[in-house]
């Protein structure tokens, strides 16, 4: 439990503390990795050498997002009723869901719930709480995957000196988080939807473009020039919302501290680097550490691992099998 | 947010266990410049986000609303923006609002000149697609209805005059219509009108009962001949709601003019439908009823 409330805290803004204690077994591993110098760095070798550069979990993620967002649009233009609406709202042959923080501020807003609404609510939080919280954001949203294009142009120019990547304070993610839910709240509108990329792409993909496309646009530039991934890392309160879904969740990354030679390759490509402190070396607490309620579950960490270190993961079901 | 804060003065002390390392000046200014970075992020973006209360003070665009529509501040509020009302309407009348509508960005509205609403669903199937209930049948207890706005009889669809169940499942107006330029108005003016209403260009569709009653066609495929312009009364899709009265013009001849009556719903079918440019008569948009 106590390990939970440090992961949420990490999630809320603050950042990873060492940890005090460890297991026997992690002890003993830690140990192995410092005395050995010279078979670790063999081992590490061996791997490097094994390793097969596999883009497996990013297309699998891709294609996902894109047959969810895709069967919107198709649902519409070819009028097969399968999935109608947008992301913030919509019926899957018949069934309400509609999407948790979008629902938060039409509840927070207007201060009255009608059963579908409360039931479409309900349907979406079970769903993710299964799936994995924030796993909404990298398999969903599709302004995580324009963003991630975006992203690669960006490393490009950090790459050359061009730009650098500018941090924000982790924590703005939950003050904005705050903020709009009271702005919400007080002011009767939903605010937060004027801005929010998730919206205007969903709809703009269904509806046709937008004049509202220039605004995700701009962002998308300052994420380019100014500071990587800044909407998802440093505002985006739908990643909260989904994030706090996620700590009951079952669906998450596992890291397998006998299988990792601390090189930190995933944390160069993961969304939320935080999540990842266990990898640095001495200090995973456990020699089996699941991986915070901040994770998306991209799976970026566990196409790069060269030695199969990070790995999906199911609550009960991975001791089973 | 806050970092916590070191003190400098005892550095020949041995720190107690557990303690944080004090910062060195280089990482201190960094975390000041990242402070004030995130500071100046969330006023950007809270403050663009509420700049989207500026187009819906000024009511810089007063939109017609989806039959069944809270009023506004509730419809704007309880408005989860997702379309389904957009994707059930067979006549595609409803589209949704862009970004220059501020917080009314992904709202339905109708452009009632382009393509009004004219309840060729039977059922008001907006409604029924809302998850929100922005759009309902019936309003909330807590939400207050301004006087004239409810209907003082359910509307009775011509379409469906000769049903078992005639009456429109709307129980409060969206506006009401207005003849807005009578010298302009056909009827008015002693005119006829022959041949397609809104010309050969025009998108817009309507139902029409004696060619399909489920399948809207092309108001341009349905010209008309009149002796006297009188669109606006039979193409109404609510009985009772606009009539023909008949007067004498100043040049002693018999004329007409259209009289919206308390039935008039708001859909704005005349407005459509209406073939002077621009249009004679308009929908006052969430106007209520008031006896002339």
């Amino acid at each position: 439990m106590a390990t939970m409330i440090e992961r949420i805290k990490v999630m809320l803004g603050s950042e990873p503390q060492k940890p005090t204690e460890f297991s026997p077994e992690a002890k003993e591993w830690h140990a192995m990795k410092r005395m050995n110098k010279a078979d670790f760095e063999a081992l590490k070798e061996h791997a490097r050498q094994h390793n097969l550069v596999t883009h497996k979990w990013r297309n699998r993620r891709w294609a996902v997002l894109l047959v969810a967002n895709l069967l919107f649009t198709f649902s519409f233009w070819l009028d097969i009723q399968m999935l109608e609406g947008a992301l913030t709202a919509s019926r899957f042959v018949g069934f309400h869901l509609i999407d948790l923080n979008s629902a938060l501020q039409v509840m927070l807003a207007h201060k009255h719930i009608i059963v579908n609404l409360f039931i479409g609510t309900a349907t979406v939080f079970f769903l993710w709480v299964l799936l994995g919280g924030r796993s909404f954001c990298s398999w969903v949203c599709p302004y995580h995957l324009v963003a991630e294009w975006f992203e690669w142009l960006h490393l490009k120019l950090v790459d050359k000196k061009l730009v650098s990547d500018r941090q924000f304070h982790r924590g703005a993610r939950t003050v904005f988080w705050v903020l709009f839910s009271v702005l919400a709240l007080v002011s009767g509108y939903t605010i937060f939807e004027t801005l929010s990329p998730t919206g205007i792409l969903s709809r703009a993909l269904i509806y046709g473009p937008s004049l509202a496309l220039g605004w995700v646009l701009l962002l998308l530039l300052f994420e380019v020039f100014y500071s990587r991934r800044a909407w998802c890392r440093y505002v985006c309160p739908i990643g909260l919302t989904y994030g706090m879904v996620g700590t009951l969740s079952p669906v998450r990354i596992m890291y397998r501290l006998e299988h990792c030679f601390h090189e930190g390759d995933c944390k160069k490509v993961c969304l939320v680097p935080h999540v990842l402190d266990m990898v640095v070396k001495g200090r995973a607490e456990h020699t089996h550490v699941p991986v915070g309620p901040d994770c998306t579950r991209c799976g970026l960490c566990v196409d790069v691992c060269p030695s199969g270190a990070l790995q999906f993961d199911v609550k009960g079901l991975s001791k089973m099998l | 947010m806050s970092d916590q804060a070191d003190n400098g003065d005892d550095d020949d002390l041995k720190p107690p266990p557990g303690a944080q390392r004090p910062k060195a000046p280089v990482r201190k200014a960094a975390n000041r410049r990242k402070f004030i970075r995130t500071a100046a992020l969330t006023c950007g973006v809270v403050g663009l986000s509420l700049a989207g209360w500026m187009p819906v003070a000024q009511a810089h665009k007063k939109r017609l609303r989806p039959p069944g529509a809270l009023e506004e501040h509730d419809f704007l509020s309880s408005c989860i923006k997702c379309g389904q009302c957009v994707q059930v309407c067979p006549v595609a009348a409803i589209k949704l609002a862009d970004i220059d509508e501020g917080f009314g960005i992904g709202v339905p509205y109708i452009d009632a000149r382009e393509q009004a609403c004219d309840f060729s669903c039977d059922a008001v199937q907006c409604i029924l697609a809302c998850p929100t209930g922005a759009l309902t049948y019936k309003k909330p207890g807590f939400l207050k209805l301004r006087d004239g706005m409810k209907m003082a009889k359910d509307p009775v669809l011509k379409a469906k005059a000769k049903d078992a169940e005639p009456t429109l499942n709307l129980k409060e107006r969206i506006g009401v219509a207005r003849l807005a330029r009578p010298d302009a108005c056909l009827a008015v003016r002693g005119e006829g009108f022959k041949g397609q209403a809104r010309g050969a260009a025009f998108k817009g569709r309507m139902r029409y009962m004696d060619v399909d009653r489920w399948k809207p066609v092309p108001v341009k495929d349905h010209p008309y001949e009149r002796d006297v312009c009188d669109l606006c009364v039979t193409e109404c899709p609510i009985q009772d709601a606009i009539r023909l009265e008949a007067f004498t013009g100043p040049d002693g001849l018999k004329k007409y003019r259209p009289v919206v009556l308390e039935q008039c719903v708001g859909c704005g079918v005349c407005e459509m439908i209406c073939p002077v440019e621009p249009t004679a008569i308009v929908v006052d948009i969430r106007k209520e009823w008031k006896e002339a």
